[in-house]
């Protein structure tokens, strides 16, 4: 556990010494969410319906912003041939990095969306219910991302095959987050996409780095 | 130090759809230094990498690999992070080890890099991140060098330090496998040469 908890801290330290790395998603997320009220009609009832979705959306695009970059320099400086090499399962490497840059990009997304749910014109249950469905469903947008990261680390043209690649692996986070919200904001019973959202959660989070590690050991070969 | 040497039988490498090196036999044993040499593209970091364990033996059978604690690979790249200073990224390594509370001062100040062991590795010479590279054989000593193209970047003070660095490696012990095009300083002792023909 002392080399995840190694890669953690670097990850952390890389992070604080290149805030600009991390600002930009939250940002991107910030105007996405802020903007789309301007583009419909002041007061439209329809704001509220859109809601779940965009802040969802937003919260996609943003993780998908820099995930391409999360093993593209650790193979430039030689950092992933020692990391493979290293006496520790690769597997619990990669999911200390994305533990790492799930706090770093991720959390802020969920810390601001109560401040963004408000502003879209969510009730308090519909606000609280969105802030949980990130909560939950941000790993999997970070885990899935960061398997296709490895999958197209070595690839030329990476920025185009990523999303291509995961965009299907995050739909379900998105039809469940965004659903939970819905349910919650038309007083239905919203546990259920919640619970879906935590069982991916849960498969991407346990599986993927396994995955992940096999796809960047073949990246070095 | 006592340990199990390496003996390498039949041993063939491919790269890509082709073999680069083929029925190769040799045995590295403690105290030895074994020069591999040949010329550009004849296999010489695609078998290094094969006999550190980066990647599968085409054919052939590897005994006494040492495992991942007991050796240091030292590939073409430092594994510098050039946002981090050499003192961070040596930490790093250490950490990942499982050594966080070992002190780089003394492996830095070998390697002549006192004075830039705050800098950020980004803003260091190709030469003194191949020294800072090679601070980590220092920092965390193991038995088993694998070093690829170790003299590239280096200066003349560079070479030699490292002509000392393997020939106290090898006087106390420990076994290192280097490729390279040149030949290495005459300063190491109980070279043994290995040469690759394709």
């Amino acid at each position: 556990m002392s080399a995840a908890a190694a890669v953690f801290r670097r990850e952390l330290l890389l992070a604080a010494r290149r805030p600009a790395e991390w600002a930009q998603p939250l940002v991107f997320y910030a105007i996405v969410a802020l903007l789309f009220p301007l583009g419909i009609e002041a007061h439209d009832p329809a704001l509220k319906v859109f809601a779940p979705a965009v802040v969802w959306v937003g919260a996609l695009l943003a993780a998908l912003l820099g995930v391409e970059r999360i093993f593209r320099g650790d193979l430039d400086d030689g950092t992933l041939e020692q990391l493979l090499l290293a006496d520790a399962p690769a597997p619990l490497l990669v999911a200390a990095k994305l533990a790492a840059h799930w706090l770093i990009t991720a959390l802020p997304l969920v810390v601001a969306a109560p401040v963004l749910g408000i502003a879209l014109g969510l009730e308090p249950l519909a606000v609280k219910v969105l802030t949980l469905s990130l909560l939950l469903g941000t790993p999997t947008l970070m885990f899935t991302g960061g398997f296709a990261a490895a999958l197209t680390v070595g690839a030329q043209r990476a920025g185009i095959l990523l999303p291509i690649l995961v965009l299907p692996l995050m739909t379900p986070a998105v039809i469940f987050g965004g659903g939970a919200v819905r349910a919650a904001a038309a007083g239905l019973p919203f546990d259920a996409p919640l619970y879906f959202l935590g069982a991916l959660t849960a498969l991407t989070v346990t599986l993927l780095p396994f995955a992940a590690a096999g796809a960047l050991r073949n990246a070095i070969e | 130090m006592s340990l199990p040497s390496l003996q390498v039988r039949n041993l063939a490498v491919a790269r890509g759809d082709r073999n680069v090196v083929e029925a190769l036999d040799f045995s590295v044993a403690a105290g030895e230094i074994l020069h591999i040499r040949g010329r550009n593209g004849a296999g010489k970091t695609s078998l290094l990498e094969v006999l550190c364990g980066l990647r599968q033996p085409a054919a052939g059978s590897l005994e006494g690999q040492p495992d991942a604690e007991h050796r240091h690979w030292l590939g073409h790249k430092n594994a510098l992070n050039p946002t981090l200073s050499p003192d961070e990224n040596l930490r790093f390594w250490c950490a990942l080890g499982g050594h966080a509370d070992v002190d780089v001062g003394p492996a830095l100040l070998r390697v002549g890099l006192k004075a830039q062991r705050h800098r950020p590795c980004g803003s260091l010479s190709t030469g003194q991140r191949r020294r800072a590279a090679l601070a980590r054989l220092l920092a965390l000593p193991r038995p088993w060098w694998f070093l690829d193209e170790p003299l590239a970047g280096l200066d003349h003070a560079g070479i030699e330090l490292l002509a000392e660095l393997l020939d106290a490696h090898g006087r106390s012990g420990g076994a290192a496998l280097v490729t390279s095009h040149q030949p290495l300083p005459a300063a190491v002792a109980g070279v043994r040469s290995l040469e690759l023909r394709a």
